[in-house]
């Protein structure tokens, strides 16, 4: 069992939140979807990362605060490295 | 609002005054149901200063803006369910007045008002053993070094989603969806039996 610290109620059983799979995926502007190819397409809705390692994933509250943040976590020891707030940039971290 | 003569409340048909009557008197945990509390969902911004007048001048109570803690003022109580997102509780039968004065007290701002009152009931926990047994399905450290009197929060109870409110130092209302509210009821009285347990009428 993971203990998950929400940014809002602290730390809690993993079983009040939702996975919301790999964080930092932009979807296409309107512009580059004038142009993009169905192997671009199929990049964006598709193909993700799935490392042996740090993974920035996002999760939310669902049996709580109902609230959407960004976790970096570790896919091997699934030590949570760090929690932070949904629109940042995923953080610097040395992969262990 | 259903017409009050066709209002039941969740657990009515567990016959809670029959089964109160035959509660042991040593009991050190008392259940029982507080039914159709009138529940308004609230949202806004807490940091807007006429959002928080607006609450305060309807209620009498302050915004709860610390996450998972309650505030009261005379019969209104007040719970933080998220960020942006609160309850605002009352007696039975005041949920359209309520939801009516606090609709024009927002009127002009980025602000909801939902009357949910229909959605919920609340089980009613005290006595000594309280806290044990709600320790028995949930998974939130109730320790009053970390829980206490004014705080609430949000999370599961033998699996079935609920808001707990500490209202002093040994009792709780568990707010739950009316739809779980049987199964539940139920899970306590299993619960219960390691335990001396009293059921609660009023
Ligand atoms: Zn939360």
């Amino acid at each position: 069992m993971l203990l998950i610290s929400c940014p809002y109620c602290g730390p809690r059983d993993e079983h009040e939140f939702s996975y919301g799979h790999e964080a930092h995926i932009a979807r296409p502007t309107l512009e580059q979807q004038q142009t993009m190819s169905d192997a671009e397409w199929a990049d964006y809705l598709f193909m993700r990362k799935n490392p042996k390692g740090v993974h920035f994933e996002r999760w939310v509250h669902s049996r709580g605060c109902r609230q959407w943040f960004n976790v970096a976590r570790h896919t091997v020891t699934h030590e949570i490295i760090k929690v932070y707030p949904m629109g940042e940039p995923a953080p610097n971290l040395e992969q262990k | 609002m259903p017409e009050a003569y066709n209002r039941r409340s969740a657990l009515q048909h567990f016959g809670l005054k029959a089964a109160a009557a035959q509660s042991p008197a040593d009991a050190r945990v008392f259940i029982g149901e507080a039914a159709h509390r009138a529940i308004v969902n609230v949202r806004g911004n807490p940091g807007d200063p006429a959002f928080l007048q607006a609450v305060k001048a309807v209620t009498g109570a302050d915004l709860p803006v610390k996450p998972n803690t309650t505030s009261q003022a005379g019969e209104f109580r007040l719970l933080w369910l998220g960020p942006t997102e609160y309850w605002v509780t009352a007696p039975a039968g005041s949920e359209e007045k309520l939801a009516a004065e606090l609709r024009q007290a927002f009127t002009g701002q980025h602000a909801a008002v939902i009357d949910v009152s229909e959605s919920r009931t609340i089980i009613t926990l005290s006595g000594p053993d309280a806290r044990e047994v709600l320790a028995r399905g949930c998974s939130l450290d109730l320790h009053p070094r970390v829980f206490g009197p004014g705080q609430c929060a949000q999370t599961g109870l033998a699996k079935a989603n609920v808001l707990i409110d500490q209202r002093d130092a040994t009792s709780y209302d568990i707010y739950v969806l009316k739809s779980f509210s049987d199964y539940l009821w139920q899970w306590f009285g299993l619960v219960h039996r390691d335990f001396t347990a009293a059921i609660r009428a009023d």
